[in-house]
């Protein structure tokens, strides 16, 4: 009986759109696809300062370097806010982090594309930190408390990337011809990432329905991609470059972008691992995270060690 | 004036340098939260060299208009003013005056933190003095800056403890790094011709006037890390960053720094 009623609370909240929180009920999946999901994300946040921190050093002005790091600093907050969010849940952020070690956590995949010139700065800001908040602006108002908190926070710092990373785009735009080129180069090889990014067609998706039941994801993947595309079709003008996609037309009758076909195989094969920089970006996390083992062992033994002198003082 | 403007330049090339060098450490720190820490303070330095590099160009750029030749021009074969951009992307290993110690490579996070010690201690004494220089601008940066390099002192002599009294290996790594770092630290108090000008038009500090101090700091925090310094037989002959006379660590920061600006000369970022 017991469980029948707290089914009945839990249903009733989120059909009352009452925010669920870490000591209530929740169904046992439930739990699991939160899990999964807000530390997939927190690992993507994570993972994400990779390619960008690649250029903090060759930043080109020293104003440029400073809102590098700034940015890159910024994703690092997400990632704690993140798994934050997730430890209400019940899991360690150890865990999770074994967890994206051993390769059985995702991350988001277009963090394994390699960043090549400083125009990938300009192009992740605009479209990858753009994508993440047409994705992440609907979790502002997720069912879980904890986590649409955390989103409320991290939104407000996406938007002011994505400002900063067009607006590097826009300098290269009305600058040399060679940085003009450096621009388009660098949206033509993020284009195509960045719109997978929402992930597969919904009827492909294996996840969608229930999370939209219960209110964990309020719009579809292909919603958010089309909304997306329709923005971007639109900004890239006021660059005066392109979108690499020669189908990419206004639709009158749906009042939506027409797009080309995307490339699945190429998302799968990154997904699972064949991208061209996932073993790099992993090598790097599990060797930060090996060679700071030292460094935390020591925090510890040196936080032990004052507690019990701290004790002895007191007895 | 040529005196003021080293001067300026020292101080921001020693703040570009090691917020350059810690910087590196973005992405790859040993926890989330300190990797979140050794950036602020790269950007908290970078901000400081930013501060000093516009006033050197401000005072460049005036003495040129007066006729006078600059002196460490930046701005020489560029055309144009100097700007923090000039200052920071178009001079070369030789023209750069920050201390040998801030150019060192990283090694691991002990030697990170204890070069971070060793000059936010140096800093922090210098900045006390330099609040009231007789020059308003130097002065005002450095009242500026003074409560971030509080923090960064704060912070690295923490880790120095923790490091320091923590487990056997990260002592004997903190060690290490004293071996390998105590030998630039004299040069922080060997002042250079220009600042032994600017010190007599009351600009720049008296580096013996912090010397004890922050030898006193270096003291009282190894005492509490158990550390003991090292001997100073043996130890190699180092040549004067602040004269233009670098490790060869230098030049790859810098190669690496200026790569854009001078793959794409006169371009706008
Ligand atoms: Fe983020
Ligand atoms: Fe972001």
């Amino acid at each position: 009986m017991q469980i029948i009623n707290e089914e009945k609370i839990f249903a009733d909240k989120i059909d009352e759109e009452i925010k669920i929180e870490p000591k209530d009920w929740m169904p046992d999946q439930y739990r699991k696809t939160l899990i999964r999901q807000i530390s997939q994300h927190a690992h993507s946040e994570i993972v994400g300062m990779l390619p960008e921190a690649n250029w903090i050093t060759r930043a080109p002005t020293l104003r440029r370097k400073a809102t590098l790091i700034a940015k890159v600093q910024d994703e690092a907050g997400h990632g704690l806010y993140l798994y934050s969010a997730a430890e209400t849940l019940n899991i360690s952020r150890d865990e999770m982090l074994k967890q994206l070690h051993s390769g059985k956590a995702k991350y988001s995949s277009i963090f394994n594309y390699p960043t090549l010139t400083w125009a990938d700065m300009g192009a992740i800001g605009w479209l990858v930190d753009g994508a993440a908040i047409m994705n992440q602006v609907p979790l502002c108002r997720c069912s879980y408390g904890p986590y649409a908190r955390a989103m409320i926070r991290i939104c407000k710092e996406e938007s002011f990337h994505q400002r900063q990373g067009f607006e590097i785009l826009l300098t290269l735009s009305k600058g040399s011809k060679a940085q003009k080129q450096m621009a388009q180069d660098a949206i033509n090889r993020w284009w195509w990432p960045s719109i997978m990014m929402f992930g597969p067609n919904d009827d492909a998706s294996p996840h969608s329905k229930q999370s939209m039941e219960w209110k964990i994801k309020r719009f579809s993947n292909d919603e958010l991609r089309q909304k997306f595309i329709d923005v971007c079709a639109e900004q890239v003008k006021i660059l005066g470059l392109v979108l690499p996609d020669e189908k990419l037309k206004w639709n009158e009758e749906t009042k939506h972008y027409d797009f080309g076909e995307i490339n699945w195989e190429e998302f799968r094969n990154v997904v699972n691992g064949n991208g061209p920089c996932n073993k790099e970006r992993l090598e790097a996390r599990v060797k930060a995270h090996e060679d700071g083992a030292w460094v935390r062992d020591a925090a510890a033994a040196y936080s032990e060690k004052r507690k019990s002198r701290e004790q002895k003082a007191v007895a | 004036m040529n005196a003021l403007i080293d001067y300026t330049l020292h101080l921001a090339d020693n703040a570009l340098i090691l917020g350059h060098r810690n910087s590196e450490w973005t992405g790859h720190g040993p926890i989330l939260e300190q990797d979140i820490a050794i950036s602020n303070i790269a950007l908290d330095l970078i901000g400081q060299a930013r501060n000093f590099y516009q006033y050197a160009a401000r005072l460049i750029n005036d003495s040129t208009l007066q006729g006078a030749k600059a002196p460490s021009p930046g701005g020489e074969g560029v055309g144009g003013e100097a700007t923090e951009d000039t200052l920071a992307y178009l001079r070369d290993v030789k023209d750069f005056k920050n201390c040998l110690l801030v150019e060192q490579t990283n090694g691991d996070w002990a030697k990170t933190i204890l070069r971070q010690f060793f000059f936010s201690a140096y800093q922090f004494y210098l900045y006390q003095h330099l609040q009231h220089s007789k020059d308003e601008t130097l002065a005002a940066i450095a009242e500026k800056s003074l409560k971030e390099v509080t923090y960064h002192l704060r912070w690295s002599s923490e880790w120095v403890v923790r490091l320091g009294d923590g487990t056997e290996e990260s002592n004997s790594r903190i060690k290490k790094a004293v071996d390998d770092l105590w030998v630039y630290t004299d040069e922080l108090f060997e002042a250079a011709s220009f600042e032994l000008l600017a010190t007599n038009e009351g600009i720049a500090v008296d580096l013996s006037l912090i010397k004890n101090n922050w030898l006193k700091k270096i003291t009282d925090i190894f005492d509490e890390a158990t550390l003991r310094f090292p001997s100073r037989e043996g130890q190699a002959v180092r040549w004067n960053g602040k004269d233009g006379k670098h490790s060869e660590h230098l030049g790859y920061i810098l190669a690496e720094m200026q790569f854009l600006q001078r793959a794409y000369p006169n371009n706008y970022w």
